[in-house]
């Protein structure tokens, strides 16, 4: 592997090939926040608010660091104004489905985002994908998913699967940034609460 | 037939075709496609073959079902060679006639022909019509020859000359060159330099590489993909197997919507006709070339037209962006170089092989060589397909070919580039059209389409309708799309319903700035275009809808009321028999009022009101007058008809 050098935030940074900016800050001791992503996982670059500054020939551009690979010569900058203002704004979205949040609320308070700037529209699901990549990923079992597309997406367990699987393990409820996971299960289990697999499964 | 080893064989085979065909045997070409279908050409086609039959003349006359030549508005279409007379809107019922007539005795049917409405004329040929003389067709014209199912019909054109030039007598690198020359760039939407991007394939180290014709055309009224799939697939198999050829790759995909049945039977014919022929499996016309095609039908998401969702959706997965940190064409289909190009772009490369670059380069202006098809749809006399030089004004566009707008109304705005392009105004007419005018005027080429707009459209219900199709077809996967686009459309719905409030136009352009600069894939980084295209060109009709809530095109039914102007009412009924809800207050010889509470906006009233009267009339923005006294309302016919 041969090391690439960059500069994050002014800081000189020794970074990896295949590395991702996000990795390399990390590595550098540089906080960038991040929501859908987790170490174990692929990257994901869903909710954008690993956004950056790049500096390449004189150029510079927003790019999500979670996804970007490091190049020699990059310059990085992770906060300024403009980067600032699009994390608040996704945050401000965000909030307006779920609220409570702890650590959307920790970081509203970094960019001074409001939680009531949109309408409320409670599904407490940020979409994330923490738990579905999860139970895909490491633990093979697919058993929660998305369901339809856009803004009727939704997570979901697989009924049968959940059923089977998901009692003994529970290992994505930790990974939820909000509450939404926990309440799909729950709701999935008082749906398949009347079948035979399940009853079978949890005696 | 069998299978072609070699060029000379190739062009003896071509000759045997060439040779079976009587040029001066009448051919009836009835346009097959999916626009003249759905007018009947069917039917048509099964007239004429059983006349025929019924006459005798099976050996006399040829038909063919072609594809589709464009002038959608006036199928179905049919030409008769060898004279080249133009028939539209044929029904089954002409058809004895035009064998009777036409092709027998050699009479032209006036009735049957192009009447040029600004001349009074009959135009007797494809180019003596305004609507195909001002187009330069240089990939479209050949739909109207071929029969879509033959490929002795494209053999006789010249077809996979082309292919048999670049196996034998070019390299890759000088294939590179040639495309290079043209500056030929991507017809779906992006614009890109077709070469660069199959530069960078080919210099991939890694030694799969894929080829994939995009053709999950899901733009809204635009089809000009759809016509060339259908019309003439072996042009685009042949574009694809040169780009192949090119980069080194040995299999590709053409991905086809779903929704588009008659293009995925086309094209899945044209293959198994090319591997007969020995144009597609191994040792290509016995060049060593080794190359194969497989058809892919997509589920029905918008999204999967942009590129790495395509190539995602054709792994088997849900069809969804990634990140485009690293282009597709060094790490795409399965992580391998693949070169994603449009069914227009690889048409065009065919033409370019043949012709060479110079010869594509005198179409077009500086940085957008060539010509362009466009879905000319709306409020326009010529709906249909049209192809013009890059470099034509809109105005020439929209008048000259379009034919202008219906009836007698106003041209307010042109939407071109698909649900994410933008709408220019009537100032903005002289623009010439081509990828970075319309991408610096605020809007973009997209994959062709061109939406007119008169003067009854509203500037910001025609955004609110363009985000509600994004907001519906996000992935959303990513949250400045997903929720981002969805808060736009809110804000939007608001201002049309009358719900507007000071500070939404901000909000609106800091939301769809945001959504732009960080989303995932171009579907979010355009989304926004609608809004701020019609900002730019329209902010008074947004003023009006939040300040005034007042809809200045009358349009947005929560700001408009309908109103029955008592000093013209004639009380004839005519309003008050039709309105489906009830809302007409009056009777014989007693003036009508609407009851506002009732009426639910149909425009019923407006479009059955006798026009000598005009007494129906839609208000916004101001009060609506107080019906007049009841004992006002009775009228004698003598005093006041006058």
């Amino acid at each position: 592997m041969s090391k690439i050098l960059l500069q994050i935030d002014g800081k000189e940074i020794e970074a990896e090939e295949g590395m991702t900016i996000l990795e390399a800050a990390q590595a550098g001791s540089i906080e960038i926040p991040t929501l859908c992503y987790h170490e174990k996982l692929e990257p994901y670059g869903a909710c954008r608010i690993c956004t950056v500054e790049v500096e390449k020939k004189g150029r510079s551009k927003l790019v999500v660091s979670c996804v970007y690979p490091v190049e020699n010569g990059l310059t990085v900058t992770t906060r300024s104004e403009k980067i600032d203002r699009v994390r608040k704004t996704i945050l401000e979205l965000l909030l307006s489905h779920a609220p409570d949040s702890e650590k959307l609320l920790e970081l509203a308070s970094e960019y001074g985002a409001s939680k009531d700037r949109f309408e409320k529209e409670a599904s407490f699901c940020i979409h994330c994908g923490l738990c579905v990549r999860y139970c895909a990923e490491i633990k093979g079992k697919f058993a929660v998913g998305f369901i339809n597309r856009g803004s009727r997406r939704e997570i979901n367990f697989i009924p049968e699967l959940a059923a089977t699987q998901c009692w003994n393990c529970k290992e994505c409820f930790p990974l939820c940034p909000t509450s939404a996971l926990q309440a799909a299960y729950v709701f999935t289990l008082a749906q398949v609460s009347e079948t035979t697999a399940f009853k079978t499964d949890s005696k | 037939m069998s299978r072609i080893n070699s060029p000379d064989e190739l062009e003896k085979a071509r000759n045997e075709i060439l040779s079976q065909k009587d040029p001066n045997k009448p051919c009836i070409s009835i346009c097959a496609g999916t626009g003249c279908l759905a007018c009947g050409a069917a039917e048509v086609i099964a007239a004429f073959k059983e006349e025929i039959k019924k006459q005798g003349l099976e050996a006399d006359i040829n038909t063919k079902g072609t594809g589709c030549p464009g002038f959608c508005e006036r199928g179905p279409i049919l030409v008769i060679y060898p004279e080249e007379i133009c028939y539209l809107q044929v029904k089954p019922e002409d058809v004895p006639e035009i064998i009777t007539q036409t092709i027998k005795e050699k009479k032209v049917l006036e009735r049957l022909l192009y009447l040029d409405p600004s001349t009074n004329e009959n135009a007797t040929r494809e180019s003596e019509i305004p609507f195909y003389n001002n187009q330069e067709r240089i990939i479209i014209s050949n739909n109207i020859k071929i029969d879509s199912k033959s490929i002795e019909d494209y053999l006789a054109i010249g077809g996979y000359s082309a292919l048999a030039k670049v196996l034998f007598q070019m390299t890759p690198e000088q294939v590179l060159e040639e495309v290079k020359k043209t500056n030929l760039r991507g017809r779906g939407g992006g614009g890109f330099p077709a070469a660069l991007k199959w530069e960078g394939s080919r210099n991939a180290p890694d030694p799969e590489k894929y080829v994939i014709v995009n053709a999950d055309e899901g733009d809204p009224g635009a089809f000009m993909d759809r016509a060339l799939l259908e019309g003439n697939p072996h042009s685009i198999l042949e574009g694809l197997m040169i780009g192949a050829y090119t980069i080194g790759a040995r299999e590709g995909y053409i991905y086809v919507r779903q929704e588009y049945p008659l293009a995925v039977e086309n094209v899945t014919l044209a293959i198994r006709q090319a591997e007969e022929y020995g144009f597609l499996g191994n040792n290509i016309l016995g060049s060593g070339f080794d190359f194969t095609v497989e058809v892919h039908q997509g589920a029905g998401a918008f999204v999967c037209g942009e590129s790495s969702a395509l190539m995602t959706a054709l792994e088997g997965k849900t069809g969804e962006p990634r990140p485009k940190y690293i282009r597709s064409n060094i790490r795409g289909l399965w992580e391998k170089p693949t070169v994603l190009n449009n069914v227009e772009t690889w048409a065009n490369v065919p033409l370019i092989i043949n012709n060479g670059s110079d010869w594509f380069n005198t179409y077009g202006t500086d940085r957008s060589k060539g010509t362009k098809i466009f879905s000319l749809v709306g409020k326009i006399n010529n709906t249909g397909l049209v192809e013009i030089p890059m470099g034509m004004t809109l105005q020439d566009i929209i008048y000259k070919v379009g034919g202008g707008i219906p009836g007698s109304k106003k041209f307010k705005a042109v939407q071109t580039g698909g649900p994410s392009g933008g709408c220019l105004p009537g100032s903005m007419l002289d623009l010439e059209v081509s990828f970075d005018e319309l991408t610096g005027a605020g809007s973009m080429m997209g994959s062709g389409g061109m939406i007119v707009m008169d003067e009854d459209t509203c500037m910001v219900d025609v955004a609110r309708y363009f985000l509600d199709f994004l907001t519906d077809e996000s992935c959303g996967k990513c949250v400045p799309c997903r929720e981002g686009v969805k808060q736009m459309l809110k804000i939007l719905t608001n201002i049309t319903k009358g719900l507007g409030k000071e500070g939404d136009i901000e909000l609106l352009k800091e939301l769809g700035e945001v959504v732009q600069e960080i989303s995932l894939c171009a579907l979010g980084q355009t989304a926004p275009n609608p809004f701020l295209s019609t900002l730019k060109y329209f902010r008074n009709e947004y003023e009006a809808h939040i300040e005034g809530k007042r809809c200045p095109a009358l349009y947005c039914k929560e700001l408009i009321s309908y109103y029955i102007d008592p000093e013209k009412c004639q009380a004839c009924m005519a309003c008050l028999k039709k309105c489906p809800s009830d809302a007409i207050i009056g009777g014989k010889k007693t003036i009508h009022i609407v009851d506002q509470d009732k009426c639910t906006k149909c425009n019923t009233c407006l479009e059955v009101c006798p026009p000598r009267f005009s007494a129906v009339r839609k208000i916004s923005g101001e009060p609506i007058p107080p019906p007049i006294p009841e004992e006002e309302r009775s009228i004698t016919r003598g005093n006041k008809e006058k």
